[in-house]
């Protein structure tokens, strides 16, 4: 009944109990969603008593070890908003205007939706935001790269899939338009289909649907992008047809 | 729902952790001693409830301890208390070392977690912390087995949802729920309001 409502994740998120991959998208949902945020405030306060109710005293020269190293240790500034940076990076003019529409589509999908929740460990905050900014990056790079080409198909549902490849950059970018929502415990998997065997290009989380996406790894000899659905954590192999397959031969701009 | 005039009664390990917090934000490192008197115990019990070994727990609530000290700065009050911000980095961090010294997913080890009750330990000084544990202890009974099973090896075990519901052989939208209403129950019988 309720299972395909978000909102039930909100106790295994507060317990920690969701895998890597469905904490970052229910996290996505948090930042949007005033009710679950409320709920994952109590039942993290909940859990802080199950945390309580378990203590233990810790070996006695611990005292004495952690204050000897937050001496040496400095602190964080604290956080400040790093969409700024992007936006200046985007070179005016570029190219033509299917990448300007994808690169402004990408600035909003990936800083508008996307907050550090409280509960994310500051280290992996630290991370996630570099990456975020490296991918956002190597985004923009492609999307405005000279010799990036756009490759669009129907989908068969509806909509519109789209890929830019850059082959200087070596990198690739989707885009769906109109994608459907997955099926409950599916997800959309990216591929790069290289000598005949298909070579895994990443997954797009719900959030990600609408949103213009880096595909993971180097084009190298791609000749094309699938896009299958697969089960909740992606496949190494696909398990399903492709719903859409884009040629990118002949997007070479110099082969 | 809840009755607020019952909550934080035991919760509040001291009235001045958010206060402290600020303080060590600031770079108070006095502060930050009496924040480890604090927080210590539950944090060290949380740790090793997770990770079982001594030597690894010590390591990782270190690390821990000095993240709080650290990521001070970025507190942020208004998301919930300094209590529940620094058992969430605690546990978040206790978990990713269990999961990642797992990837080769050893089964002995998880079936033999089954046997397992929560791993109270009565040594503890704190008086907070043994009223603590008789009201989780009182609450948890309330549960149903499942919601019971499912909420210890998850936040006791530092399971995900998927191998609690493996372990136990239940639909994961089962073990979802499970874990949400249970500990929905837990939240209305401890009094929490947040």
């Amino acid at each position: 009944m309720t299972s395909t409502d978000p909102h039930t994740l909100t106790g295994a998120y507060s317990m920690d109990a969701l895998p890597e991959a469905e904490r970052r998208e229910f996290e996505r949902h948090l930042a949007r969603c005033e009710s679950c945020a409320v709920e994952v405030r109590e039942l993290t306060a909940t859990a802080e008593r199950l945390a309580l109710a378990a203590a233990a005293p810790p070996p006695s020269q611990l005292r004495r070890q952690v204050l000897r190293e937050i001496a040496e240790v400095r602190q964080e500034p604290p956080p400040v908003s790093r969409t700024r940076r992007l936006g200046s990076r985007l070179r005016p003019g570029a190219r033509a205007l299917p990448m300007f529409a994808l690169a402004a589509s990408l600035a909003a999908a990936l800083f508008g939706g996307v907050a550090v929740w409280q509960y994310e460990s500051a280290q992996d905050a630290r991370q996630h935001a570099e990456q975020r900014e490296e991918r956002a990056e190597t985004l923009a790079r492609v999307l405005s790269a000279p010799d990036a080409r756009v490759r669009s198909g129907a989908l068969p549902e509806g909509g519109t899939a789209s890929v830019v490849v850059s082959r200087d950059a070596d990198r690739a970018a989707f885009f769906a338009a109109d994608l459907p929502r997955a099926p409950e415990g599916k997800v959309y998997q990216l591929w790069f289909s290289e000598g005949g065997t298909m070579r895994p290009a990443g997954l797009l989380s719900a959030a990600e649907r609408g949103a213009t996406v880096l595909m993971d790894g180097p084009v190298r000899d791609a000749s094309a992008m699938g896009l299958t659905v697969e089960p909740d954590g992606g496949s190494p192999q696909p398990t399903s047809e492709p719903l859409t397959l884009l040629r990118l031969t002949g997007a070479s701009g110099q082969a | 729902m809840r009755e607020s005039a019952r909550a934080a009664r035991t919760a509040q390990p001291g009235p001045g952790l958010d206060g402290l917090l600020e303080r060590v934000a600031r770079g108070d490192q006095e502060a930050f001693a009496a924040v480890y008197d604090i927080v210590a115990e539950p944090l060290f019990g949380l740790v090793r409830g997770v990770l079982r070994d001594p030597a690894q727990s010590e390591e990782v609530a270190q690390e821990v301890l000095v993240e709080v000290w650290r990521s001070a700065p970025r507190f942020r009050p208004e998301r919930g208390s300094a209590m529940s911000w620094v058992m969430t980095l605690a546990h978040r961090r206790a978990v990713d070392r269990v999961r990642s010294a797992q990837a080769a997913s050893d089964r002995e080890h998880r079936a033999a977690l089954l046997d397992q009750a929560p791993a109270f330990d009565d040594v503890t000084e704190q008086v907070e912390a043994r009223l603590e544990r008789e009201q989780v202890r009182r609450c948890m009974r309330t549960l149903t087995e499942v919601q019971r099973q499912s909420i210890t090896l998850a936040y006791y075990r530092g399971l995900t949802y998927r191998e609690v519901a493996e372990l136990l052989t239940l639909p994961l939208g089962t073990v979802k729920t499970r874990l949400r209403d249970g500990l929905i129950r837990l939240r209305d019988c401890l009094g929490v309001s947040a």
